[in-house]
């Protein structure tokens, strides 16, 4: 767990960079920080490993004060990944990866081994262990940084816009694999970024903060999009937010009719849509394709593929409706 | 020339060897002071103005005043090598110290601050981290140094001091023109390679500079 107590941070010069910001990340989850630039997001992260000392109050990870513990010790036990990965463009992608375990103490040989397989973890196949960052596309490079800060598996990852400096296709497949990941890794992960809805998608945790350095909301994103503290919550999190809140309810319990007045193969599976629903998608799948389907009417399928519900505009409309009262 | 040459060979390749000495000591003994300070001017911003103009005032002094003067500053005899070597230091150091902390200034900040913040600290990233990805800027001033000492080793035998700049007087002198051509053709060719043999390091060192 990271503990904010009541840190201040004032820049020289006067600027308020963070107003007591008091919080806690809770460990093995993801607490995304987003805000407006100039919100103290950034500086708040920097403030965890110390590359940024508070004006007044303290910074506790597990229970100890960050400023107590020796600098350089304090940031190898932390991961740390940022925009343009920021990788050493005279190392290979493979010593990289080891530089924490070699800095740690362990020798090159068998950090450079261990390298290899986080290579692979993160999506990059044995080949490229031996080219150099400039040989890489920015997505790879951003793969290279995040294997980098796992090669030491510390407890804590602090990243910082880590999917921003990629093409928005790449950032979706980052943003998923980086979900799979810490699926499997439980990391105590505290993420920047100015992206409202990447908070939304990969928070366990979002906090909100507003200009000034001032905590605006802390809350987990269902939360956040159906009740936003205030009216800077609700403007920052978008007008859309009744539909984005959608991605978080199961179409489980959404009522069927039977399936009628659709092309079948032989197996039952539905012919010539767009798309169709399980049971495990969310709510707001379901409404993309009663909104994007040409009759109007999202097609549900069972494990074996084959159609097995049809839902209409005015099902969904009720159903919704039913969920609020 | 080849008459000259067997006859003479003993001289020739005294001179060389003399030559390859008073421009090389120079190179390392001008690095060894140029590295830490060009770090210095890097490490605190307002010493890098004062520091580099300081040295561009040093470069612009004519060698041949430099070696008649040092005698007096140094104590040393005038026609004692030190000289010579003292001179081409300063020179060294002042093309180098720019080139040191211009290379270390061109690093980019991220990956300073990612280092930072994976541990490193400063001694470490310096070695392992800065200094290699200044390497390319501070071996391409390497070069001209090295070039420029091997040429300016010959101004020193105008005071009795200088390789195969003796062969120019003594061609002079004599009014025979075989040892000046065999002093230009050897200073050239001992510039030459020296400049390779710093391109081949670089090309081993700095496998990077060619990926992409």
């Amino acid at each position: 767990m990271i503990t904010f107590e009541d840190v201040v941070k004032v820049y020289p010069g006067g600027t308020t960079a963070v107003d007591h910001l008091n919080l806690e990340l809770p460990t093995g989850k993801i607490t995304v920080l987003v805000g407006p630039s100039g919100c103290g997001k950034t500086t708040s992260l920097r403030m965890i490993n110390r590359m940024v000392t508070p004006t007044s109050g303290r910074i506790l990870v597990d229970g100890a004060d960050v400023s107590q513990q020796n600098e350089a010790r304090l940031r190898r036990s932390i991961g740390y990944v940022i925009q343009h990965a920021g990788l050493f463009p005279h190392r290979t992608v493979l010593d990289n990866v080891a530089t924490v375990p070699v800095l740690l103490g362990q020798t090159r040989r068998a950090a450079r081994e261990a390298a290899l397989g986080l290579l692979e973890r993160v999506g990059l196949s044995a080949e490229f262990a031996k080219r150099y960052p400039a040989q890489l596309s920015g997505g790879q490079q951003q793969r290279v940084g995040v294997a980098r800060a796992l090669a030491a598996d510390p407890p804590i990852m602090l990243m910082d816009e880590p999917f921003s400096a990629v093409d928005p296709v790449v950032r979706a497949q980052l943003q998923a694999e980086f979900l799979r990941l810490q699926q499997d890794l439980g990391k105590t992960i505290a993420m920047v970024t100015h992206d409202i809805d990447e908070a939304i998608k990969l928070g366990d945790h979002v906090a909100v903060f507003r200009t000034g350095g001032r905590l605006a909301q802390f809350a987990t994103p269902r939360e956040l999009l159906a009740e936003p503290a205030d009216d800077f919550v609700a403007s920052f999190v978008g007008r859309d937010r009744g539909l984005r809140s959608l991605s978080f309810d199961s179409a489980a319990e959404l009522p069927v009719r039977p399936v009628d007045g659709i092309d079948l193969d032989d197996s039952g599976r539905p012919l010539g849509l767009p798309g169709v629903f399980t049971k495990d998608d969310s709510l707001r799948v379901v409404t993309d394709l009663v909104i994007s389907s040409p009759g109007g009417i999202a097609v549900r399928v069972g494990p074996d593929g084959a159609a097995d519900g049809l839902v209409s505009h005015h099902d969904l409309a009720d159903y919704l409706a039913s969920r609020r009262s | 020339m080849i008459q000259y040459l067997t006859n003479n060979h003993v001289i020739v390749w005294q001179a060389l060897q003399e030559h390859l000495y008073l421009a090389l000591l120079p190179i390392l003994f001008g690095f060894a002071i140029a590295l830490p300070l060009g770090y210095l001017a890097v490490r605190f911003t307002w010493l890098y103005h004062p520091l580099i103009n300081t040295f561009g005032v040093l470069y612009s002094i004519p060698s041949l005043a430099l070696f008649v003067f040092l005698p007096v500053i140094l104590g040393t005899k005038v026609l004692s090598p030190v000289n010579v070597v003292v001179a081409l230091t300063i020179y060294t150091v002042a093309l180098l110290a720019r080139t040191v902390a211009d290379g270390l200034r061109a690093v980019d900040p991220v990956v300073v601050q990612a280092a930072t913040a994976m541990g490193y600290r400063r001694t470490r990233r310096l070695v392992d981290v800065e200094l290699p990805i200044a390497l390319p800027v501070i071996l391409a001033g390497l070069r001209v140094a090295t070039v420029s000492n091997i040429s300016l080793v010959s101004v020193g035998s105008l005071i009795g001091i200088g390789g195969l700049g003796q062969l120019f007087t003594r061609g002079f002198q004599l009014f025979y023109l075989e040892p000046i051509l065999i002093g230009v053709i050897l200073s050239v060719v001992l510039a030459g390679i020296a400049d390779l043999i710093i391109v081949l390091v670089q090309r081993a060192v700095t496998p990077w500079t060619r990926a992409a």
